[in-house]
């Protein structure tokens, strides 16, 4: 436990230290303020709520987070600190969990920065604010799908472009697998199980059930196996480089 | 300290290192030669428990580094090559972070990382972030790092590489210092290291041990080990050859002995024959042998060999 918190320690460090770090901050809460308030017609919808907040959440995200989690493993063998890393008496569980709590508590810390839109709704209206923090649930843990993905596909390659591209490919089948227009196409031709099951590998199915203030078990439940089979396999592919 | 077992480590169909065995105790520095790609670095990643060996086993200070990976990491420093490190951190972060891995906190850390910023020479340097530092400085942060926790066992990966002249000197004899204490092995291709630094030296080539012997052991295996140089006013070379093979060098001569066992014999002979003769001798010497020509003899295919 002491090793993961060391870790952490030093990815928040190295993230705080760097100018990526705050150019992803200043773009991240560009982009939602545009997609909100903009895009999303917060005002014209005449009612108080973060639904046009969150609702764009998938796709930013599918962007963004891949952009934080490349750098993960694809940098550490590119220059040769993966060596050294894990000839530390450190487990490689512990490197890839701590690098991952890393970058999650990262992008938390951006999602955390919103903050002023809550105030904003509060002051036009009554929102329901437990709707508000289910929805905030829903996309923290909606990023730290995206992320282990991300950190899966940054272990696979030393060039952190692939493993962008890479994600965003992987994160966009997430997605789609659950998105309207996609499931109304299958519909033509499968039997409603089929969909459902597909449907059930989205993220957005389970997303949109937190948007709507409903904190399932199951929905937590989906996201946290995302997240635990992703880091499984960042662990075997490590240990594929290292096996040679 | 450290025991390696018929170690082999294939890439693909490419054996990478095959079957290699030896044992470093404590007190020993062996330095480990061969070209480049030789296998010196996959072997030192398979002692550091990096790599996984296809085959064999080692350990460190007993521990099996494939069955009980932490302990035998915690007994190891290790360089590795290039000497890798976070070039976003600062000298004093970065050694933070190792002593933390090292389970070293508060003032056992403060004073662990005191001692390896002045054994490095690192205290200029210390808030400065590791990509604004010269390579000198990068490498010793480096080695900085694997000397942190006081290991017991060393490894290090080219350990002067990159340095200049002094900076070579100050690091061999900080190898030879330390390998008092500890078991220590570092992998090179600079000859004179091996004289400068190892009590003991292997080389590898295409992944088998060619050659194991002390420094000495090594040069004697050299084809002019024994020689005479001698360069002395009157002197022929029809003369000297009734001693053993007489090469002629610019103004000088050197004789080889006729069999390595007379070896000590022949320095005498040729004294007795300048005296007799009464040759001016401007100089003299025996050689030793060098290392290099051992290590280009068993090291170039047979094809190269002349």
């Amino acid at each position: 436990m002491r090793n993961v918190w060391t870790i952490v320690k030093r990815e928040l460090t190295s993230y705080f230290s760097s100018p990526v770090a705050y150019v992803f901050l200043v773009i991240f809460l560009l982009l939602t303020g545009f997609f909100t308030f903009t895009a999303g017609s917060f005002f014209e919808r005449g009612e108080a709520s973060l639904a046009s907040f969150f609702g764009w959440h998938p796709w930013l995200y599918l962007v963004l987070v891949p952009a934080v989690g490349m750098r993960l493993w694809a940098e550490e063998r590119r220059s040769g600190t993966l060596e050294l890393l894990l000839t530390m008496p450190v487990a490689p569980w512990q490197a890839i969990v701590a690098k991952f709590v890393a970058s999650w508590v990262f992008i938390g810390v951006a999602l955390a920065l919103t903050f002023p839109a809550i105030i904003t709704v509060n002051i036009l209206g009554e929102p329901d604010n437990g709707m508000i923090i289910a929805g905030y649930l829903g996309s923290f843990f909606l990023a730290g799908a995206y992320l282990a993905v991300a950190c899966m596909t940054s272990a696979m390659t030393r060039n952190q472009v692939v493993a962008f591209i890479l994600s965003v490919v992987l994160c966009l089948f997430l997605i789609l697998a659950g998105f309207n227009p996609v499931t109304d196409l299958l519909t033509r031709w499968a039997n409603p199980a089929v969909i459902d099951t597909v449907a059930a590998f989205s993220v957005v199915t389970h997303f949109d059930n937190f948007q709507r203030g409903v904190i399932d078990l199951r929905d937590l439940v989906f996201f946290l196996s995302v997240i635990g089979f992703a880091l499984f396999a960042t662990g075997l592919i490590i240990r594929g480089h290292r096996a040679g | 300290m450290i025991r390696i077992d018929n170690l082999v480590k294939s890439f693909g169909t490419k054996r990478a290192v095959d079957g290699i065995s030896f044992t470093v105790e404590r007190g020993e520095v062996l330095g480990f030669l061969g070209p480049n790609g030789a296998g010196k670095s996959t072997t030192m990643r398979m002692i550091t428990g990096f790599m996984p060996p296809t085959e064999g086993s080692v350990s460190v200070g007993g521990y099996d580094v494939a069955e009980s990976p932490l302990e035998a990491k915690r007994l190891i420093g290790y360089l590795p090559e290039n000497a890798a490190s976070y070039p976003d951190m600062t000298v004093q972060g970065f050694l933070r972070f190792a002593a933390e891995l090292r389970g070293l906190s508060g003032g056992a850390r403060r004073k662990a990382i005191n001692r390896v910023v002045e054994l490095c020479f690192l205290d200029s340097v210390l808030r400065q972030s590791i990509d604004t530092l010269s390579k000198g400085y990068k490498h010793r942060t480096c080695l900085a790092q694997a000397l942190i926790h006081d290991p017991e066992v060393l490894v290090m990966d080219e350990p002067t590489d990159g340095l200049d002249p002094n900076q070579k000197h100050e690091v061999r004899n900080l190898i030879r210092e330390l390998g008092r204490k500890k078991a220590i092995v570092f992998s090179t291709h600079i000859l004179e290291e091996v004289d400068a630094a190892c009590t003991r030296a292997i080389i590898i080539d295409r992944g088998k041990i060619v050659a194991n012997g002390t420094p000495e052991e090594l040069r004697a295996m050299s084809e002019l080990a024994g020689a005479v140089t001698l360069q002395a006013r009157g002197a022929t070379a029809e003369r000297l050859s009734e001693l053993g093979r007489v090469e002629k060098l610019n103004g000088a001569f050197r004789i080889y002995p006729k069999d390595k066992s007379r070896m000590a014999q022949l320095a005498q002979e040729v004294v007795e024959m300048v005296n007799l003769h009464g040759w001016k001798v401007e100089g003299m010497y025996s050689e030793r042998g060098e290392l290099d020509e051992v290590f280009r003899r068993i090291t170039l295919p047979d094809t190269v060999k002349k």
